[in-house]
Parts: C-alpha cells; sequence; structure tokens
C-alpha cells in the first residue's frame, strides 16, 4: 500500500466514524434539537406547571377571539389534538387562522398562556394571482391538506 | 521544487484566460437576475415585497454550503494527495464561504423580524449555519496561526473535513426536527413549491453568485500562488 492510500483509508474512516458518532449524539438529544412540541406532544406528556413550553402548531380555523385589553384565545392543532392558548400583546402580521404557529408561555391549569407567539412562513411562494386561481379552483384545500399530512406545515417532525 | 510548481504555472495561464469571461458572465447574471428579482417578479401573497430578500438569501445560503463542501474536497484532496493548488483552493475559498455565510445570516435575520415576529430563534436549522460561520472562523484563524505554513495546512484541513459533517445537518434540519424555519422550497424531492415567476430570478441570482464565487476563488489563488513565490525567493535571499 502506498502511503497516499494509506492516507485516503484513515481519512474515510475516520469521517465515517465521525458521522456515525455525529448521528448517534444528534438522535439521542433529539428531546432539546426540537424548536417547538406538538399538541399531540402536550397531550400525551404530563405538563408540569411551572415549566416553560414551546407549542407549535397550526390556529384552528374559527378559534381565535379577540377579547378586552388586548387578550386573544386560540387553539393549535396538528389535527390530531388541539390545544386552547392566550396570547396577551402584539401578533406577527403573518398570523391567521390556518397558519402555523410557535408560541412559547406557560400552562395554567389547561390554558396555554403564552407571552410570545412566533408566526411559521411555509415553503409555498407563489403571486397573490396564483393563489386566488388554486383557491378558486378548489386545488388550495387539496395542497394544503396534502401538505398537512406531510406534516410540512408542522415543521417536518420526526413522526 | 519545478515539479511542485508545474500545475500552478498552467493553472495561472488558464485563470487569465478565464477570469474576464467570468467577471462579465457574472455582472451580466446579476444584474438581470436582481432587476427581475426587484422590479420585475411578483409579491407573494402571504409575505408581500419582503419576498425579495429570499433572492439574495437563498443563493447566499446555498453557496455558503456549497463553498464549505468544494472546501473541504479541496482540503481532502491536499491532505490526501498533497496537491498544493487544492490547499491553496481551500485557503482561498474560506473568507469568500464565510461571508457568504454572513449574508445570509444576516438576510434571514432581516426577513424574520416582519415575517416570524423575530430576529433570531435557536432552532436547528439557524444554529447549524452560525455552527458554520464558526467553522470558516475557525479555519481562518486556525490556517494563519501558525509560523510554519505546512502544518498550519495540515490542522486547518484536518478542521474543515471533521466540520463538513455540519452541511447534512444544516441541509435536513428542517426535515429531521420541527423547526421555525420553513422546509426546502427549491430543492425538494416532489419539485419545487415556488411558482416560475420568483424561480426564474432565483435561479439567475443563483447562478450569478456560483459564477461570483469562481472569479474571486480564480483572483484569490492567484494572489496566494505569486505571494508564496515571493515568500520563497525572500527565504532564498535570505538563506544565500
Amino acid at each position: 500500500m502506498k502511503r497516499k492510500h494509506k492516507r485516503l483509508t484513515f481519512v474515510g474512516l475516520a469521517l465515517l466514524l465521525l458521522a456515525t458518532a455525529a448521528a448517534l449524539t444528534l438522535s439521542a438529544f433529539e428531546e432539546s434539537i426540537v424548536f417547538f412540541q406538538s399538541p399531540t406532544d402536550i397531550v400525551t406528556k404530563s405538563v408540569s406547571p411551572n415549566k416553560r413550553y414551546r407549542l407549535g402548531g397550526l390556529v384552528e380555523e374559527g378559534s381565535v377571539r379577540k377579547k378586552d385589553d388586548a387578550v386573544v384565545t386560540f387553539r393549535i392543532t396538528d389535527m390530531a389534538n388541539t390545544v386552547n392558548v392566550s396570547y396577551r400583546g402584539i401578533l406577527p402580521d403573518l398570523f391567521r387562522e390556518g397558519q402555523g404557529v410557535v408560541t412559547e408561555g406557560f400552562f395554567v391549569s389547561d390554558v396555554f398562556t403564552a407571552d410570545e407567539v412566533l408566526a411559521k412562513h411555509d415553503e409555498n411562494y407563489m403571486p397573490p394571482e396564483v393563489a386566488d386561481a388554486l383557491k378558486k379552483s378548489g386545488k388550495w384545500n387539496e395542497m394544503s391538506s396534502k401538505m398537512k399530512k406531510q406534516g410540512h406545515v408542522l415543521g417536518g417532525g420526526s413522526q | 521544487m519545478l515539479h511542485r510548481f508545474a500545475n500552478p504555472t498552467r493553472f495561472l495561464r488558464i485563470a487569465s484566460i478565464a477570469q474576464p469571461w467570468i467577471a462579465w458572465a457574472t455582472i451580466l447574471l446579476a444584474g438581470t437576475g436582481l432587476y427581475l428579482g426587484l422590479f420585475n417578479s411578483p409579491a407573494d401573497y402571504q409575505q408581500g415585497e419582503s419576498v425579495r430578500i429570499m433572492y439574495v438569501h437563498v443563493p447566499a445560503a446555498w453557496m455558503a454550503m456549497f463553498c464549505y463542501t468544494s472546501m473541504a474536497i479541496a482540503a481532502g484532496i491536499g491532505l490526501i494527495w498533497k496537491h498544493p493548488l487544492a490547499d491553496i483552493a481551500a485557503k482561498a475559498t474560506a473568507p469568500v464561504g464565510a461571508c457568504f455565510t454572513f449574508l445570509a445570516l444576516f438576510t434571514g435575520s432581516l426577513w424574520g423580524k416582519p415575517m416570524w415576529g423575530t430576529w433570531w430563534v435557536w432552532d436547528a436549522r439557524l444554529t447549524s449555519m452560525l455552527v458554520l460561520l464558526f467553522l470558516y472562523l475557525g479555519y481562518i484563524a486556525l490556517i494563519n496561526a501558525f509560523d510554519d505554513p505546512a502544518r498550519g495546512t495540515k490542522s486547518s484541513s484536518i478542521l474543515v473535513l471533521v466540520g463538513l459533517i455540519n452541511v447534512p445537518i444544516i441541509k435536513f434540519s428542517v426535515d429531521w426536527w420541527n423547526t421555525l424555519h420553513q422546509p426546502a422550497s427549491v430543492l425538494r424531492m416532489d419539485g419545487p413549491s415556488i411558482d416560475e415567476s420568483m424561480l426564474w430570478p432565483l435561479l439567475l441570482m443563483a447562478l450569478a453568485f456560483k459564477t461570483y464565487y469562481i472569479w474571486v476563488l480564480l483572483v484569490r489563488i492567484r494572489a496566494e500562488i505569486i505571494s508564496n513565490k515571493i515568500r520563497i525567493l525572500r527565504l532564498r535571499q535570505v538563506h544565500g
């Protein structure tokens, strides 16, 4: 074996080992790498009242209620489970029903009291005319339900 | 010694012919891409005019990963086959890649504030991209920290190869974990989820960024070869 072949094997093996180590580490830390938890994650685990959570999902259609003194309540859903959320503050521009959001806060009894609401943007880029045309032809729901099934609106995840 | 510089000399000859062509291609592509992206493409149905940040942000992010991968390949070739030109190419790529990474992070932050409602979050995509910037900066610091360039090249090449593991993590972070950052719109299994009127300017800009990288790379490699020659001449003078 020539020296350069030795070096090639060595570098190849080292990279392979490194990739394995990285894969093991990342899968071990999965819990802390995910940015938010879905309503199903929250519902299936028992929640502790003093722990900060990030809850993400879609704002359920028809669930947004604006109360006095700038409090907004809505439900976050992942199409399987829903969680009631209350938030006091200014909502981001992209916040609307059917849109993905990530909220951060505490559970006060059964209501998730958020102190931060971030809008999630999906990967679809199109001019307004195209969006209108899709809605008119009825393809819009087809597309969004396909995306929800793939979990894209909810950010992938590892289900 | 002659054998060591045989290839760089040929490279210098080819580079000086190719450079003006690549420079013109970059100017033309970037000009057309920017015009289409900023003035002659539609606003997004949700993001409005802010979508135009994408025409810089996405190509910059692609180039950040492309430069790192090229740098790792070059560093690997330098490490295994001891090819001097490969080491020079790796060294010349690092600052360009670092700039692209910074640009992607910066423009992403500008977009994030009006769209997400925050400048920055520690999600998997954003964090792994920040790690990429630190890898570039670490490489640049390490390769310049040695008095003996050969030893510096070896250590920093190993650093680049170790950091290569971060590139697939960046790419697939949005699929493996849930993140605030959206999944890929162009490079995805079921075809682009971006309207054609926006895809064309984006691809033109991506091409412009790529030719810009080649252009700057040629300039930087030439400069590096020449400064190496000067160093060797000076050493000869000193040692008589």
